[in-house]
C-alpha cells in the first residue's frame, strides 16, 4: 500500500458527487499536486485527508492506518491554509510553537525546535512580531513553518502561493521545491494554477467535476495527455477533428480536414482506435514551426513575450485561429505550418 | 452649511440639555429645583452616601447587573457560537424570534412575567428580577457576539484542529481569546441594561428594591428629591463611562482574522 492511499472516496453535497469515486496513491516522500478549476473537488479531497470533512464512502489510508473517523487533531497531516490562518493574537514565536504543546518539551528545547524552524523557513528575528506585522510572504513562512513544526507524515498545502505576487510566487515555487526534498516530507499540493503543480510536482492529478482524469509526470500530462479536457487544461493547444483512415504495424494515416492527410506515431494513440474512427488532434503552440510546412495560413495577431512569441495564425476553412509560439525572428505576411509527426497527440473523440 | 451645524448643535441640545439638569441642580444650595442657583454645595452627595437604604438598593442593582450580565452573556456566547459555526436552515428566523423580548412593551412583559412567575410559584425577588433582565439582554448579548464570531477567519479554528488541538483547548487557546473583546462588550451592555431597567424590577423585585425603583419610590417625598438628582448624575456618569468603555472593547482589534488574509 502507498503511503497515503485514497480508495473509491466519494463526497456527496446534497446530491451532486464533490469528489466522486476517487482512487490515489501517494508514494512516501512524493511532491504531489491536485490540479483542477475550482468546484473540481480537489480543496474537499484535501479537507477529507486533513479530516475537516468525513468521506461519505471509500477509505483513506496514511501510512497504513485507516483514517476514517480519525477527527483532524489525531491526523498526522499538517496543513498551510490558502488565507494562512496565521492566529492574530498571538506572534510568530507562539504561533510556530502553538502545535507543540502536547509534546512537553522544556523552554529550551522548545525555544531550539521554533528558532530551528523558522530558520527553515529564514525567518529569524522576526519571533516578536505579530501577524498584523508580517508581509504575506512572511505570512505564508510562518505558516509553513508552524506546520512543518508538528514533523507531519504529510504537508498539506491548499494554493499557497494564491496570494503572493508573481515574482514572490515564483521564488517561493523554488524554495518549496527544495525544502521538500531537504526534508522529505511528503508534499500534497491543492492548486488551479497549472504552471505550480507542473514547476514543483513530481506526480500531478488532474481533477474535473469530482473525478481524477489522469495521474501522470509533468513531462507526462504536457506531451500525453489522455483526454481533451486535461490537454486544453495544462498550457495551450489547439485542437483538429480526423478520421482514421490507415493503420500500420508503427505509424497511423489520417484525415486531418484543414490539416490535410497527416501521419503520426502508432504510440501517439493512448486508447484503442480503428479506420473509421473519429479522433481529435492536438499540436502544441511551440511544436508549429512558421517556417517550412504544409498548411498556409496567414498571421493575424502576434505579441512579443520576450524570450518568445505568440502568434495567432489564420488558415482556410476553419474558424478559429491556430496558436503557434516560437523563439524565431517574427515572419511577416503569409506562413506555412509545419509539425513534426510526433508531435501531433491522438485524443478520444469529444463533441 | 451655517444652518446645517446651527440644526446639528440644536439637535444635541433636544437630545442631551435635559440630561444635564441632573448634575447641574444635584450641585445646587437649595431644596427647590429651579433658577436661579443660590450656590454650590456637595452635601446632597453626602446624605446621599450617609442613605443605608440607597446604599442596599445599589447593592442589589450590582447583584442583579451582574447575574443578568453572567447569564445573558453566557446563553448568548453558546448561541452566537452555535449559529456561526453551523449554518442552519431558520437561522434568521431564529434569531428574529430571540430578538422578540427588544420589541414586546416592556409593561406588557413585566405582567406575563409577573403571572409565570405566580404560576410557578417562583417568589418575587431578586432573582426573578434577574432572570426578567436576562430576558432583555441576551439579544444585546447575542448581537454583540455574533458580529464578533463572524469577524474571524474559520480557518483559525480548523488550523488550531489541524496542530493536535480539540474542540475544548481549540476554544480555549484560539476562539476565547478572539472573541474575548466582544465578551467584555457583552457584559459591560448587559449589566448597564439591567442596572438601570425599571419596570421589570419594579413588577418582580418583591420587598427588595434595585436602584431604579428605590429612586421611584424616592421622588414622593420633596425633601428627598436634590438627593435623587445627585444619584441620578452619579447614573448618568457610570452609564455613561460603561456604554464607552464597551465600545471600546467591542472594536478592540476588530475582525483579526481578515488581517491574515490576502497581502
Amino acid at each position: 500500500m502507498a503511503f497515503l492511499s485514497v480508495r473509491q472516496v466519494t463526497k456527496r453535497f446534497g446530491d451532486v458527487p464533490a469528489v466522486d469515486a476517487v482512487d490515489l496513491e501517494v508514494p512516501r516522500g512524493a511532491f504531489f499536486a491536485l490540479l483542477g478549476p475550482s468546484g473540481c473537488g480537489k480543496t474537499t479531497l484535501l479537507r477529507m485527508i486533513a479530516g475537516f470533512a468525513q468521506p461519505d464512502g471509500g477509505t483513506l489510508f496514511i501510512d497504513g492506518a485507516n483514517m476514517n473517523g480519525v477527527p483532524a487533531h489525531r491526523r498526522p497531516t499538517n496543513m498551510v491554509f490558502q488565507s494562512y490562518a496565521i492566529f492574530p493574537h498571538l506572534n510568530v514565536f507562539d504561533n510556530v510553537a502553538y502545535g507543540l504543546r502536547k509534546e512537553r518539551l522544556g523552554k529550551q528545547a522548545l525555544r531550539a525546535r521554533v528558532e530551528a524552524m523558522l530558520a527553515t523557513v529564514r525567518l529569524e528575528g522576526l519571533e516578536s512580531r505579530r501577524a498584523d506585522e508580517l508581509s504575506g510572504g512572511q505570512r505564508q513562512r510562518v505558516a509553513l513553518a508552524r506546520a512543518l513544526a508538528k514533523q507531519p507524515k504529510i504537508l498539506l498545502l491548499d494554493e499557497p502561493l494564491g496570494a503572493l505576487d508573481k515574482r514572490l510566487r515564483e521564488a517561493m515555487q523554488v524554495e518549496l521545491r527544495a525544502l521538500q526534498r531537504t526534508l522529505g516530507i511528503t508534499f500534497l499540493l491543492v492548486t488551479h494554477d497549472q504552471e505550480e503543480a507542473l514547476s514543483m510536482a513530481d506526480q500531478v492529478a488532474v481533477m474535473s467535476g469530482g473525478r481524477i482524469l489522469q495521474i501522470a509526470s509533468p513531462r507526462e500530462l504536457y506531451e500525453r495527455p489522455v483526454c481533451r479536457e486535461v490537454a486544453d487544461f495544462i498550457g495551450q493547444i489547439n485542437f483538429f477533428h480526423a478520421t482514421v483512415k490507415h493503420i500500420a504495424d508503427d505509424t497511423v494515416t489520417a484525415n486531418a480536414g484543414v490539416l490535410g492527410i497527416v501521419t503520426l506515431p502508432r504510440a501517439s494513440f493512448g486508447f484503442p482506435f480503428a479506420v473509421g474512427d473519429h479522433v481529435l488532434l492536438a499540436l502544441r503552440p511551440e511544436r508549429i514551426t512558421l517556417q517550412r510546412g504544409s498548411v498556409a495560413g496567414q498571421i493575424t495577431a502576434a505579441s512579443f513575450l520576450g524570450e518568445r512569441s505568440h502568434y495567432q495564425v489564420k488558415i482556410a476553412g476553419r474558424s478559429e485561429p491556430v496558436f503557434v509560439a516560437s523563439s524565431g525572428a517574427a515572419p511577416q505576411g503569409p506562413v506555412l505550418l509545419g509539425w513534426a509527426p510526433d508531435a501531433l497527440i491522438a485524443l478520444p473523440f469529444t463533441a | 452649511m451655517k444652518s446645517l451645524r446651527a440644526y446639528a448643535l440644536a439637535y444635541l441640545a433636544f437630545l442631551y440639555l435635559p440630561v444635564l439638569f441632573l448634575p447641574l441642580f444635584s450641585f445646587n444650595n437649595s431644596r427647590f429645583i429651579a433658577f436661579p442657583f443660590t450656590g454650590f454645595t456637595t452635601r446632597w452627595y453626602s446624605t446621599l452616601f450617609a442613605d443605608d437604604a440607597m446604599l442596599h438598593a445599589l447593592g442589589n442593582s450590582l447583584e442583579v447587573g451582574a447575574v443578568t450580565a453572567l447569564l445573558s452573556t453566557l446563553l448568548g456566547l453558546l448561541a452566537a457560537k452555535a449559529v456561526t459555526q453551523y449554518r442552519l436552515r431558520g437561522t434568521g428566523a431564529l434569531l428574529g424570534f430571540v430578538s422578540l423580548p427588544l420589541f414586546i412593551p416592556d409593561i406588557v412583559l413585566g405582567i406575563a412575567l409577573l403571572l409565570l412567575l405566580g404560576a410557578i410559584g417562583f417568589p418575587l425577588s431578586l432573582a426573578g428580577v434577574a432572570l426578567g433582565h436576562a430576558s432583555l439582554c441576551v439579544p444585546f448579548a447575542l448581537t454583540v457576539l455574533i458580529a464578533r464570531f463572524e469577524g474571524f477567519d474559520r480557518n483559525l479554528e480548523e488550523a488550531s484542529a489541524d496542530l493536535g488541538e480539540g474542540a475544548w483547548m481549540t476554544f480555549w487557546r484560539v476562539t476565547f481569546p478572539l472573541v474575548l473583546p466582544g465578551i467584555a462588550a457583552s457584559l459591560l451592555l448587559t449589566f448597564i441594561t439591567s442596572f438601570d431597567e425599571f419596570l421589570l424590577a419594579y413588577f418582580l423585585s418583591g420587598t427588595e428594591a434595585t436602584l431604579p425603583v428605590y429612586i421611584w419610590g424616592q421622588l414622593r417625598f420633596p425633601d428627598r428629591l436634590p438627593m435623587v438628582l445627585a444619584l441620578g448624575a452619579l447614573i448618568l456618569v457610570a452609564s455613561v463611562a460603561l456604554v464607552v468603555l464597551a465600545e471600546w472593547a467591542r472594536n478592540l482589534g476588530v475582525a483579526p482574522g481578515k488581517k491574515s488574509i490576502g497581502a
